[in-house]
């Protein structure tokens, strides 16, 4: 059996010197590979830092987290960070483009951070990357002259630039009107089924979460619920 | 292209604002730096070459006899008291065999017998004393360049030639191919055919100095085939009293080099030189706290994109070298552009300001090792300045920044 995408085993997570305050309280999680999850919770569930956590921005005070059978614990910063590069694309909230580069360049960033160098090759990827997410028109144009919808096309095509296994979508649609969030959530799973991605997607969107193959419930830092989405299957 | 370079340079083009101030802070410092130094480096080079330019680098001579303290036995010391030393106990022996070991010391360019002493030169009624130097042509011409400051006539010494200054050739109102004649208080005298009349920018120098043979001065100093000083030129100006040392200690001869002979001027071009490198450190250190106060203004105007670039795969390593090399970009571009302002403005300076007799009163001294130090300092204080704001960015959490929006 292969590995899980992503698996915790007692994950807690603290913040605070003085005073520690206890966020996440020991998850035992696994995404397998192919999978579109939904993570779902109130405010101040820990939905966020338990993202951070997979996407290895961050690290979990106590238990053990791996991604795709490595256990991260064992790495230092710069394995991190390479590991992060190499499986792991995000999309955030507010798409989280570099303002100063072109659509394509924002797509190519994550090639050239890992290789430390500019390849005609990476150009080519970028470029057929915004052609699948429908951008092919607009690849030299500014990041920020495009409209919200596009700029979130030009973050989900920059996630998806080094092949990931695993893309974390955090509130991917939260900023959109609910026409371009229908869009953008079509392409997710566009992605997920055609190329096999693997997708975990933090929303409050009910609508989101109800189109999503699995649905987790974080509340005060504790699963409280992980089903398979009964209505999406039948 | 590296990747560190492309986002470092898309940065600096895109912060136009930014990229204008720390250029523009650079460029001035590297400008000033490259302009005071040619100016007081030109300055220096002129006052010593105007101070050098009738005076040899070390002076070796004969020491002065020392009285001799003399004990008799009853224990009470007699210090015996000498006359005056006549020019010819002033004499140097053996100086051919001494000229050469100096000529082959390191660090000596070239060396040449003088026989110095007073006279009276006389024409008609009129009387002036001087100092009669008797020297070998060719030697001397390589200790000090006199042939560039004959105003009229030639540097000849041949047989009864002399060779005087302006200002004694006025005083006694000759002119080249007169008869001068010189006397010493040795009682000797003879008659000289002035071939030459020079000009060494200094006074004392025009109005004294009687240059002829060294056979010529040796008959009428009563020396027989001695001298009385050698005259040394060295490679490095300011390693004088270095060589001069040497010099005395391998001779047992008197070393005296120009610093020592000009001790004050030395004081004022060290004052000068002090006052220029304090005013280059002030100027550094404003430069660099212009860098660093910038880069670190958009490093937190920035740390938004810096979040995006860490969670996106770019390490730590990489976003510390991406603001060192704006660093790095910055102190060679305001190195180059500075270095043409101030070589613009020094030339500018050095062609504009003028003395009536058309020399400038700014000589500038720009040579390509004050453009390297220039740039050098440019660079390294663009590197150093980008330093702090470089580790403050490489910190920067990213799960926080991104947390912000």
């Amino acid at each position: 059996m292969a590995d899980p995408v992503v698996e915790l085993r007692g994950v807690v997570k603290e913040y605070g010197d003085v005073i520690r305050t206890r966020v996440l309280h020991g998850l035992d999680l696994r995404v397998e590979a192919g999978e579109f999850t939904a993570l779902i919770g109130p405010s101040g569930s820990g939905k966020s830092t338990l993202l951070n956590l997979i996407g290895l921005l961050d690290r979990p005070t106590e238990g053990k987290l791996f991604i795709a059978g490595q256990e991260i614990g064992l790495l230092d910063d710069d394995g991190l960070t390479a590991c992060r590069g190499r499986s792991i694309g995000f999309v955030f909230q507010f798409h989280h483009l570099l303002p100063e580069f072109s659509a394509i360049e924002n797509v190519m960033i994550p090639m050239m951070a890992l290789h430390g160098r500019q390849d005609p090759s990476m150009r080519e990827c970028a470029g057929t990357l915004l052609g699948q997410v429908g951008l092919g028109r607009f690849l030299d144009q500014r990041a920020t002259l495009l409209s919200g919808g596009q700029q979130q096309r030009v973050a989900i095509a920059r996630a998806l630039a080094m092949a990931p296994r695993l893309v974390l979508a955090d509130e991917p649609t939260g900023n959109l009107d609910t026409a371009s969030a229908d869009e953008i959530f079509t392409l997710l799973r566009t992605f997920n089924e055609k190329a096999g991605v693997t997708f975990l997607i933090v929303t409050h969107d009910p609508r989101l979460a109800a189109r999503c193959d699995r649905i987790v419930e974080l509340v005060d830092g504790r699963i409280v619920a992980d089903r398979p989405n009964q209505a999406r299957r039948t | 292209m590296p990747f560190e370079l492309f986002v470092a340079l898309r940065f600096l083009r895109e912060g136009k604002a930014q990229t204008a101030l720390i250029l523009g802070g650079t460029t001035i410092g590297v400008a000033v730096i490259i302009f005071l130094s040619a100016l007081i480096g030109g300055l220096q080079a002129t006052l010593i070459d105007q101070t050098l330019s009738a005076q040899a680098h070390v002076i070796l001579k004969r020491p002065d006899r020392v009285a001799r303290v003399v004990t008799p036995a009853d224990g009470a010391a007699v210090v015996a008291r000498l006359e005056k030393t006549p020019e010819r106990e002033k004499s140097i022996e053996q100086w051919q065999a001494l000229l050469g070991e100096i000529r082959a010391t390191p660090g000596v360019v070239a060396a040449t017998p003088t026989a110095a002493g007073s006279a009276f030169a006389s024409r008609g009624e009129l009387s002036r004393s001087v100092a009669l130097r008797g020297l070998d042509r060719q030697s001397f011409d390589q200790v000090i360049k006199l042939v560039p400051r004959i105003t009229v006539g030639a540097f000849r010494v041949d047989g009864t030639e002399a060779v005087i200054g302006t200002v004694l050739a006025h005083d006694l109102g000759v002119e080249v191919g007169d008869k001068l004649r010189i006397t010493t208080p040795q009682g000797r005298g003879d008659v000289f055919t002035v071939s030459g009349i020079f000009d060494v920018g200094n006074k004392d120098v025009n109005q004294r100095w009687v240059l002829v043979s060294l056979r010529q001065a040796q008959t009428l100093l009563d020396l027989a085939g001695g001298i009385t000083t050698i005259e040394v030129k060295v490679d490095e100006v300011f390693a004088a009293e270095g060589v001069a040392q040497e010099l005395g200690a391998l001779t047992g001869l008197t070393a005296e080099s120009w610093m020592k002979l000009n001790q004050q001027l030395l004081t004022g071009l060290q004052a000068q030189s002090s006052s220029s490198v304090m005013i280059q450190v002030f100027v550094v250190i404003a430069v660099a706290l212009g860098i660093a106060s910038v880069l670190g203004v958009s490093v937190i105007q920035k740390s938004r994109e810096i979040g995006i670039l860490k969670a996106t795969g770019t390490s730590t390593g990489t976003v510390l070298r991406i603001f060192l090399i704006e660093g790095a970009i910055v102190g060679v571009a305001g190195s180059l552009l500075g270095g043409l302002i101030g070589a613009g403005l020094s030339t500018f300076f050095a062609h504009a300001v003028k003395n009536p007799y058309g020399e400038s009163l700014f000589p500038i001294d720009l040579t390509p090792r004050l453009f390297l130090t220039a740039s050098a300092v440019a660079l390294v204080t663009g590197l150093l300045s980008a330093w702090y704001p470089a580790r403050h960015a490489a910190r920067l959490d990213p799960a926080q920044v991104i947390r912000g929006g």
